[in-house]
Order: C-alpha cells, then sequence, then structure tokens
C-alpha cells in the first residue's frame, strides 16, 4: 500500500486556480474516451463531432449559448448560496416558481411597453424564486429544518403544481390539448440578438447578473458578510454582523437568479411555460457552480462549457450513433475531476513510501 | 531499571510550525513520568504520536523491543500502549460494559459473551480501586466516573503504559486524589504512566521523573525528589516574564446595572442563571470567579446582548436596555470578548486585515454609503490596528489562521479598543496563551481600566483574578455573591465559596 500525506500549500498561486479546472477537463475527457471506446466508436471522431456540433457553425455557437444561459443563471443561485454554505439545492423549484410568475403576469394580465415589460418579467420571476427560498431560511434558522431536504423537496412541489396548472386552470386553450401555458405577450418576448437562431436578449441578462454578482461578493460589504457568515456565523454574529439578514439577503439573491432562469426560459426559448421547460437546469447549476469554483464569472465559462458538452453530445449522439447520456456521464466525469483538482490546489500530496 | 519505552529524536512539524524537535527520552516500568510544559509546547502532539494518531517527520519509538507502527492506533492498543485524552471518547447511549468491549469485538456477534467480560471488568475495579457499575449508562455517569471508566478502558486491552492528557482538569481535589490512588496501585503492579499537566504541585505529588517540554525541545529533565516548584517554573516558562502591575484607580460611575436577572432556555448546556445583580463601574475590573460550568458562559451571553433574560432588568448609564441583540449591545459600547477565541472571535479563513475591520465595517470611511468596501483605507486601517496592538504578521492579506495564538488575541482585543467601548467583557482571556502573550493582555486590560474603561473579566486562575481585578464576586450554580475588594483578600474563603458555601441551595 502506499502511504501518502495531504499537506497544506504554503503559497497558493494564482496561477494554478485558472490552470487547474482545464486540466481537470482534459483528464475528464481522457476518462470519458474509455467509456465512448465501450460504445465501439473512435473517440477523437465523437470529439470533433461533439466541437462541431458544438461550436462549429453560428447556428451551433447560438444553441450553445442560448443552453447556457438558465444554466449560468442557476449556476449563479447555486455559488451565492454555497459561499454562504448555504446548500440551496432547490434552484429547479424555483426556476419554475420564475417561469409561473411570468405566467401569471406576462400573459395578459399586464401590459407594458417592451423597454419596460422585459425587466418587469425579470422582475417578478426573481421575487417569485427568493419568495419561495424565504420560509425554508426561516425555517432554518428558527427550528434548525436542514435546507437540504426542504429546497430538494420544495421543487417537487413546484413542479407538481406547475403540472397541475397546466392540466387544468392555466392551460392554453389554443393549445390543441397539450399542457402549457398562455404565450407570453408580445411586449414580453425576449427578442433574438442574432437572426435567425434561437440566442435571445436573456444571454445578455445573464452575463450581466454575472458581473453584478462578482462585483457584490467581492467590493461590496454584503459579499464580505456572505462570505463571514459562511466561514464563521458564530464570530460574524459576535463581530455585530447581521447574520440573519445575510442569510436572508443570500436566499433572495440566489432564489432570484434561478427565478430568472425561468423567466428566460419561458420568455425566451419557448414563449410560453411547458412542463419540460426545464431538463434539470437546476441540478446543472450546482455543477457549473463546483466547476467554477464558485467565482461568479467562472460561472460563464463553465455555463458555457456545460451547455457546449450538452448541445455537442446530441450532434455526436446523432451522427455516430452513440447514446446521448454520454453527456451527463462527462458532465459528471468532469465535476469530480474539478473537485479533486480543487483539493490539489490547497493541498499537495506528500508520498511517504511504501509501509510494511 | 526495566526500560519499556524508548523515544529517539522524533521531530513533528505542521507547515511551518515545529511542533516537536528532536526529542529522546525513555519510560522505565513502574514508573510515573511527567511531561510538563505551557500550552503549545508539544505535549499533546508528542502523545499523539506515541499513541500513533500522528505520523513523526522523522524519529523512531521502541516499545517493549519493538519498534511503533506510526499513524496506527490499533497497532499502539494492541502492543499495550493506552490513552486517556482530555476530551472522553466514550459512546454516551451505551453501557459501561458495551463501551468497554466496543473496540474488541461487534457489539451485534450473537457468541459475544458479556458475562466473561463482566467478570475481567469486575476484577479490574477490585484490583485497582475504581469502582463503577458495569451496566451504568454512561450519559449518567459523572465526569470523574467517565474518566475511570476510559483508565478502565485501557487496563481491559492489557496496556502496560498509561498515558493521561492533563487528567485533573475537570476535578475536585478529592476526586484527583483518588485518582492518584489508582495510579499509584497501577505503578505498583508494574506498570507505566506518562502524566501530561501544566499543574506543578499535582506532578510534584505523583511523579517519579518529570520532563520539561519548551517550544517543542526538551528544556530540562528531573528527578522528582531533587525537583522545586521555582525552579520547574523557570524551566517551564524558559525565562522571567514581567507582569504588569495594577495601579491605584479611582472608579467613575456606574456603567452598567444587571437588576434580578434570571435566564434559562430548554436547550443551554450551562446552567441557570438565577436572580443575578451586577454593577459596573468606569475605571474597575470585577472579576467573576468560579468553577467552569457554573453560569459564566450565560451571564457572557446576556451581557453582550447574545441571549435575552427571562425575567430581570439590565441599566446602562441609568437607561434601561430593551433590544437584546449583539449588534444593539455593541453600539451601547460594549466590547466582547468570547472564551473561544477560534470559533466565536476570528474567522480563519478570511485574510488578516477583513478580520480586523469586521467590528467598524459600518465605519464611513470602510464602506461608503452605497455598501462599497474601500480596500487601501480598510488595510491602512486594520496596519495601524496591528501596529499600535503589538499583532505579529507577515502581511495583513495572509489568512487569519496563521497566527498564533497570542497574536489572535490581541487582534481581537485591539480591535474592540478600537471602539472606545464603555465596558468590556471578557471571557477567559488568556487562555491557552504563553506567558508573553498572558502579559501583553493583561497590560491591555490593565490600560483600557486606566481609560476609565467598565471590565468584567470571568476566569478560572484565581491568582490571576485577584492580580488583576479591584474586585471579585464568586458565581456558584448560576448564582452571585456580591463583590469583595481583593486588598485583603481572603483566598481561602473564595475557594470555599466557590465550591458552593454561602450560597442557599437554590
Amino acid at each position: 500500500m502506499i502511504n501518502f500525506r495531504l499537506e497544506e500549500r504554503e503559497n497558493k498561486s494564482f496561477w494554478m486556480n485558472v490552470i487547474a479546472p482545464f486540466i481537470a477537463i482534459f483528464i475528464a475527457l481522457l476518462i470519458s474516451c474509455f467509456l465512448i471506446l465501450l460504445a465501439g466508436v473512435s473517440p477523437l471522431e465523437s470529439y470533433k463531432e461533439l466541437l462541431i456540433g458544438s461550436f462549429g457553425s453560428r447556428n451551433a455557437i447560438a444553441e450553445t449559448l442560448s443552453r447556457a444561459t438558465p444554466l449560468i443563471l442557476t449556476g449563479l443561485a447555486a455559488s451565492i448560496a454555497f459561499k454562504a454554505k448555504f446548500w440551496n439545492i432547490g434552484a429547479e423549484g424555483q426556476l419554475y416558481a420564475g417561469a409561473l410568475a411570468v405566467t401569471f403576469f406576462g400573459t395578459g394580465l399586464i401590459e407594458l411597453p417592451t423597454i419596460l415589460m422585459i425587466p418587469f418579467l425579470f422582475l417578478v420571476g426573481a421575487v417569485a424564486g427568493g419568495l419561495l427560498l424565504l420560509p425554508l431560511v426561516l425555517l432554518k434558522n428558527y427550528y434548525k429544518v436542514d435546507e437540504v431536504v426542504t429546497t430538494l423537496l420544495t421543487n417537487f412541489i413546484v413542479i407538481l403544481l406547475v403540472s397541475y396548472l397546466l392540466e387544468g386552470p392555466w392551460k392554453d386553450p389554443m393549445s390543441l390539448g397539450w399542457p402549457q401555458g398562455a404565450s407570453v405577450i408580445d411586449q414580453g418576448v425576449l427578442p433574438q440578438i442574432v437572426a435567425r437562431t434561437r440566442l435571445h436578449l436573456g444571454f445578455i441578462f445573464s452575463i450581466f447578473f454575472a458581473v453584478l454578482i462578482w462585483i457584490l461578493l467581492s467590493r461590496h460589504i454584503v459579499g464580505y458578510q456572505i462570505k463571514a457568515v459562511g466561514f464563521n456565523p458564530s464570530a460574524a454574529s459576535h463581530s455585530g454582523l447581521p447574520v440573519l439578514k445575510t442569510i436572508l439577503i443570500v436566499a433572495l439573491l440566489s432564489g432570484g437568479m434561478a427565478g430568472m432562469a425561468g423567466v428566460t426560459e419561458t420568455a425566451g426559448l419557448k414563449g410560453y411555460l411547458t412542463l419540460d421547460l426545464s431538463p434539470g437546469f437546476g441540478y446543472a447549476g450546482i455543477a457549473v457552480a463546483m466547476l467554477a469554483g464558485l467565482h461568479p464569472l467562472g460561472v460563464i465559462a463553465s455555463g458555457i462549457f456545460l451547455a457546449s458538452i450538452y448541445v455537442g453530445a446530441d450532434a455526436m449522439s446523432r451522427s455516430m450513433n452513440v447514446p446521448s447520456y454520454l453527456a451527463d456521464v462527462i458532465v459528471a466525469i468532469t465535476v469530480l475531476c474539478v473537485l479533486v483538482s480543487l483539493v490539489l490546489i490547497q493541498f499537495k500530496v506528500k508520498l511517504l513510501g511504501s509501509s510494511k | 531499571m526495566n526500560q519499556i519505552l524508548e523515544v529517539k529524536s522524533v521531530s513533528k512539524s505542521f507547515g511551518n510550525l515545529v511542533a516537536n524537535k528532536d526529542i529522546s527520552f525513555n519510560v522505565n516500568k513502574g514508573e510515573v513520568l511527567a511531561i510538563l510544559g505551557e500550552n503549545g509546547a508539544g505535549k499533546t502532539t508528542l502523545m499523539n504520536i506515541l499513541f500513533g494518531h500522528y505520523m513523526p517527520d522523522n524519529g523512531e519509538i521502541i516499545f517493549k523491543n519493538q519498534s511503533i507502527k506510526f499513524g496506527n492506533t490499533g497497532n499502539s492498543i494492541s502492543l499495550g500502549i493506552g490513552m486517556v485524552h482530555q476530551h472522553f471518547t466514550l459512546a454516551d447511549n451505551l453501557t459501561v460494559l458495551e463501551n468497554i468491549i466496543i473496540g474488541q469485538n461487534s457489539l451485534f456477534n450473537i457468541t459475544l459473551s458479556k458475562k466473561e467480560s463482566k467478570e475481567k471488568l469486575n476484577t479490574l475495579i477490585e484490583k485497582f480501586g475504581l469502582p463503577i457499575n458495569p451496566d451504568a449508562m454512561v450519559s449518567d455517569l459523572s465526569v470523574s466516573q467517565k474518566q475511570r471508566l476510559e483508565i478502565l478502558k485501557t487496563l481491559y486491552q492489557d496496556c502496560e503504559l498509561l498515558i493521561l492528557d492533563e487528567p485533573t482538569a475537570a476535578l475536585t481535589p478529592q476526586e484527583t486524589e483518588s485518582l492518584f490512588k489508582t495510579v499509584r496501585k497501577m505503578v505498583i503492579e508494574g506498570l507505566s504512566v506518562i502524566l501530561i499537566s501544566h499543574k506543578l504541585n499535582e506532578v510534584l505529588s505523583i511523579s517519579n521523573r518529570i520532563i520539561v517540554l519548551r517550544n517543542g525541545k526538551i528544556a530540562g529533565e528531573k528527578i522528582t525528589n531533587h525537583a522545586d516548584y521555582k525552579s520547574l517554573a523557570s524551566l517551564i516558562v524558559g525565562k522571567e516574564v514581567s507582569y504588569p502591575k495594577k495601579k491605584k484607580n479611582t472608579p467613575k460611575g456606574e456603567f452598567l446595572r444587571a437588576e434580578n436577572i434570571f435566564y434559562r432556555t430548554e436547550i443551554d448546556l450551562d446552567v441557570k442563571i438565577k436572580n443575578l445583580n451586577l454593577n459596573l463601574f468606569g475605571g474597575e475590573i470585577l472579576g467573576i470567579a468560579g468553577v467552569a460550568g457554573n453560569g459564566q458562559q450565560n451571564l457572557a451571553k446576556l451581557l453582550a446582548g447574545h441571549a435575552k433574560p427571562t425575567d430581570g432588568k439590565i441599566f446602562m448609564e441609568e437607561n434601561e436596555v430593551n433590544l437584546f441583540t449583539p449588534k444593539n449591545f455593541m453600539d451601547l459600547g460594549i466590547a466582547y470578548i468570547p472564551e473561544d477565541r477560534n470559533k466565536d472571535g476570528l474567522i480563519g479563513d478570511m485574510s488578516i486585515w477583513e478580520n480586523t475591520i469586521m467590528t467598524e465595517i459600518e465605519n464611513q470611511n470602510i464602506s461608503n454609503k452605497f455598501g462599497f468596501i474601500n480596500d487601501t483605507f480598510s488595510k491602512e486601517k486594520a496596519e495601524r490596528i496591528c501596529e499600535i496592538n503589538d499583532v505579529r504578521l507577515q502581511s495583513i492579506n495572509q489568512p487569519a489562521r496563521l497566527l498564533s495564538g497570542g497574536n489572535v488575541q490581541k487582534l481581537l482585543i485591539g480591535r474592540w479598543l478600537n471602539r472606545n467601548p464603555k465596558i468590556i467583557i471578557a471571557c477567559q482571556p488568556t487562555r491557552g496563551l504563553d506567558e508573553g502573550a498572558i502579559a501583553a493582555v493583561h497590560k491591555m486590560l490593565l490600560e483600557a481600566r486606566e481609560n476609565g474603561n467598565a471590565i468584567l473579566i470571568i476566569g478560572e486562575d484565581l491568582d490571576e483574578l485577584i492580580s488583576l481585578s479591584d474586585k471579585i464576586s464568586v458565581i456558584y450554580n448560576g448564582q452571585l455573591s456580591a463583590p469583595l475588594y481583593t486588598d485583603n483578600l481572603d483566598k481561602l474563603k473564595i475557594g470555599m465559596m466557590m465550591s458552593g458555601e454561602g450560597f442557599g441551595n437554590d
């Protein structure tokens, strides 16, 4: 048996932090090669198809970026919450809460000119996502109910609510029997930003929010408090920092980001609410945040990366005849590799020779 | 003599910190070896290496002519080394007997014969004078009974070398005496004992030989019969430390008054506070003496706004306090130095400057009206606070957890003093610090007293409290005695009060 020990590195270089995820991704792709080989095709060919499928044409790039939009927003939701050690894994439910809000307000109840309607929809979506998280924070604070359980279970409640509404009262009579909501009014639809593609204004919004969150976390007193509460809530409260208030802000921001992912999908990609609005964007957001080391700007890159794997894997499976589930496997292996790399950034491995 | 253990030039470092350097000694059969040293001198690290918790960087340990496999406690136990940790390692939901056999056999083993184990246990209980009921639940045991159980556990595993880490820390004098009786019996039976302690008197009364550790190295070795208190003390510290002296001071007006305070919660570990009255005056230090666990924690929490009294009133400068939050108490002029500075004081993963400005975060120069933090100003401010208070650091940007205990405490007190508080509540402000840092903390507190602050110090070391305080109150079972002036104080009387004399039964 090989004995080893982890020792904390004394000077952690900035560049190592930047390079490590790329090395981890490379290793993950190497490991995934074996699975593609098992599927009986050439890994290099497959990766080429994956790359072409995700970045090979104007249309492919637009498709990747439009898929990245909700991933960046749910990734931000996870980043903010995890920074404060608040384990919000309910972004999926918050996303649907945002989508419900868009359907409620955006399908005719309120009509504003486009320039106001779009920000208004983002606002109600964010508020809906944030409000969904708020009672769970209070449950945790006053009754010590674990937020992992409550946020996860709330997902099912919200999704079943969506299902009920779309099969019943909110079902669009024009939908020919499909369970879908009424269309968002024209003033509320997010315009395309690349002609004849599905890439819409929501992508710009997601970048904007990533930058905003980055500034907030790194320069602002709120970010300072989130960091302090995340590392040591007891010391933070002893130093007079408002711990509960900070966690409430975290919940509103985190739920808000996830809610806005629902807005971009409802008002941008589809135009109306459906039951399959999100193929698990809320959960994938956790992977996005982990991959980015919880850094808001890193979330942009990792969101686009994950989107490219998902979009590219579809193309790969079509032309190489391999299962598109490989995308999920590649993403999972990548996240694991990145987590290992994070440990290796913090610590160095010291071999102690083999034991007797 | 018959040598049982030999430690050969063992060294161990954690990153830059050298915990043990080139330590060599031996233990003979039937001997009590005491290891003395300050907190942080490397005693516990050394014992953890012996017991197999840690891997030394180099060195060798020979036990019964056999080299010890490092980093493997199972190996150490099976060779015959037993350790009783300062914090017990017992399963509260099991009985005494089950705790003893838990490491030996699976409790789910059907063929497990509890009867045999019980017989063996009863023999040990007789032989070493460690009375305990094998069928009692561990959660029902007192501290000293739990310690007996820990010792029995090691004896049951046929240990030949017993390591006791600060065994008397939570014992009354009578319990300590009975523990020492057991130790003497064990030595007569041919066992060897390593006793780790910082209490000189106890070490002098029980050990055969003494090793003093300082800064991870062996500072000296003495046969107990040839050692005395004074020479050991200077060996431990390594130099004469000069402590600041309390000057004459005329107290100013009353800063804080607590009237008939009651406090209890259902989920509380500490005892209830009952009908507590207390006054703090400017320029005066009130010391709170008492055995740990008599309500000190709750008292501190109440006075710092971390808890709301169930009954009673708190006045600050004649104004009744109605809002019981840490923030409000801070704004009213209270500085609170918590007992556990690493858990409640410092945020180790944030930088030193971020920690230093934490209590000043609302200062207009640190965060502007839009809430953005001015890094440059904050860092300069932090530099200044650290410099004034002699916090030794390499860089203001390094993580705060790299600071030593003394520097952490200087930083924490310093950042509170920078707010110009009126009242300072200090819990165990010198616990675990080296003598130099203790002197520095004393100096800071005494200077604050001269500047007219009202100060409350909760402490366990009576001598330290008497030297710092103007008055002393004793806390016992949640009740607080009237204050006694420390000039011409009868120490014996305080000691009696600490064990409950003069307090009613609830």
